[in-house]
């Protein structure tokens, strides 16, 4: 079937089975690898992405159903060179060990700035509470969302609104 | 990798729309609302619809919570996440903001919708528990009419509900009443993963006594419903040895099975507490000693 999907605000068209899932779309069709493919049971949330601004674990949606929405990947945070103060928040607080969970973390977690720009840890670890780092270094991932919070910059208003 | 068996794909854009779709398309369509509990079927196989009814695009018209004639209407594509955040609900029917609470993960939340949950009927499923114990009603459409059914009607065993071939349900309706409370109790082993065994009470009090109660358990047997435990409470005074009674009664009626998550004789134990810890929060609540 054909499809066009928006991702990182632009328009992706492709011909396509109907039980691709949208992981799939984004990693094998379009080439963006930033989306981690992991459980495949929507249990270990790496594969998360923003659909109109919300976290959705894309394992566990089709391509079709994305297709009347806007997605944004973590190739879609960094905006003109400037890193997402998310981003920058798990550099300057190494909130990422073998950084396979990290693209699903940094989206979910714009996603919660953008709805709270200062959030207690507690809502940060409630709003990542669907995602799993196998290396436990949830400690500074919460360091890392606590750093974005206090350091916004303009380009993050910008994203997935 | 895990990915459904091949299917043709159509997208309904009105409750018309998806009827017509059914109608036309025969008892291998299935409806696909949020997805987060058919895709996972699908994937392991043990769901190969033919075709698949997308019904994303009702996210609008049937995404609703509203109290209209003594009841709230909730629009079948609510999703998880509406009705937790709902403070008709949490003020009302607080049993609901409980269980959302701790329904899979936020992500998840962001897509599973109620009725979906309910169409699945997975013996697991907490809000299959929520709407028996507070005796909600549900709207099933079809091409020629709408029927309405309670939820003991409605829910027919693991994975069997009442919604026939070119059905589909349109929204769950709870009446309201005065002292009247709710509350739901879940022991899970961690975020996102199924029930250990799950409790719902509702209350309905008068004149100091209970007139009205609804008992429902997840994750413990495929009967929903404690129909002992309802029945040893409605015209007692509540009190603790009432509760301890009624959870007693829910536990003996349990058919647990011993797996991962616990032997069967712990999770008749957990039912058996949570029900109680449900009960006394559930007056609390009918009595306004709590939020």
């Amino acid at each position: 079937m054909q499809v066009t999907v928006s991702v990182n605000g632009e328009e992706h068209a492709r011909d396509v089975e109907p039980r691709l899932l949208l992981v799939h779309f984004l990693r094998d069709e379009l080439g963006k690898t930033g989306t981690h493919w992991g459980c495949d049971t929507s249990n270990c949330g790496t594969c998360v992405v923003l659909m109109d601004g919300e976290p959705v674990k894309s394992c566990t949606l089709l391509t079709a159903t994305a297709a009347g929405h806007e997605i944004t990947t973590v190739e879609g945070l960094e905006r003109d060179g400037v890193l997402d103060p998310v981003q920058q928040g798990f550099h300057e607080e190494h909130g990422l060990q073998c950084g396979f969970c990290t693209p699903g973390m940094m989206l979910t977690a714009r996603a919660l700035l953008n709805e709270n720009p200062d959030p207690t840890d507690g809502e940060i670890r409630e709003a990542i509470s669907g995602q799993i780092c196998r290396c436990t270094g949830y400690a500074t991932i919460v360091r890392s969302i606590r750093w974005a919070a206090e350091h916004p910059a303009e380009a993050a208003e910008e994203v997935a609104g | 990798m895990q990915v459904p068996a091949p299917f043709e794909y159509e997208r309904a854009t009105s409750v018309e729309h998806a009827l017509d779709l059914l109608a036309r398309l025969g008892p291998d369509a299935r409806l696909l609302a949020g997805g987060h509990s058919l895709l996972p079927m699908m994937k392991l196989r043990l769901a190969t619809p033919e075709h698949l009814v997308d019904i994303d695009a009702l996210a609008e018209e049937l995404g609703y919570i509203r109290e209209e004639g003594g009841e709230v209407r909730i629009g079948a594509m609510t999703r998880h996440r509406a009705i937790l955040e709902s403070e008709l609900l949490g003020r009302r029917l607080a049993i609901f903001t409980d269980a959302e609470r701790v329904i899979a993960d936020p992500v998840v939340r962001n897509r599973g919708t109620i009725g979906g949950a309910l169409c699945q009927a997975d013996p697991a499923e907490d809000l299959s528990a929520v709407c028996a114990a507070v005796d909600a009603h549900v709207v099933i459409r079809g091409q020629g009419g709408e029927r309405v059914v309670g939820m003991r009607e409605f829910h027919r065993g693991a994975y069997e509900t009442a919604v026939d071939d070119g059905e589909m349900v349109t929204e769950i309706r709870v009446a309201l009443h005065a002292e009247a409370g709710s509350a739901y109790e879940k022991v899970e082993r961690r975020v996102g993963d199924w029930a250990v065994a799950a409790a719902g009470a509702a209350v309905r009090l008068e004149g100091g006594a209970i007139a009205q109660a609804g008992i429902a358990l997840a994750a413990v047997g495929s009967e929903v419903t404690s129909p002992d435990a309802e029945q040893a409470l409605v015209g007692n005074a509540p009190s603790e040895e009432l509760f301890e009674e009624a959870g007693r009664l829910a536990a003996a009626a349990t058919d647990p099975v011993t797996d991962q998550r616990g032997s069967a004789e712990y999770k008749r134990h957990v039912a058996g507490e949570l029900t109680r810890r449900a009960l006394r929060r559930a007056t609390a609540r009918a009595l306004r000693e709590e939020s």
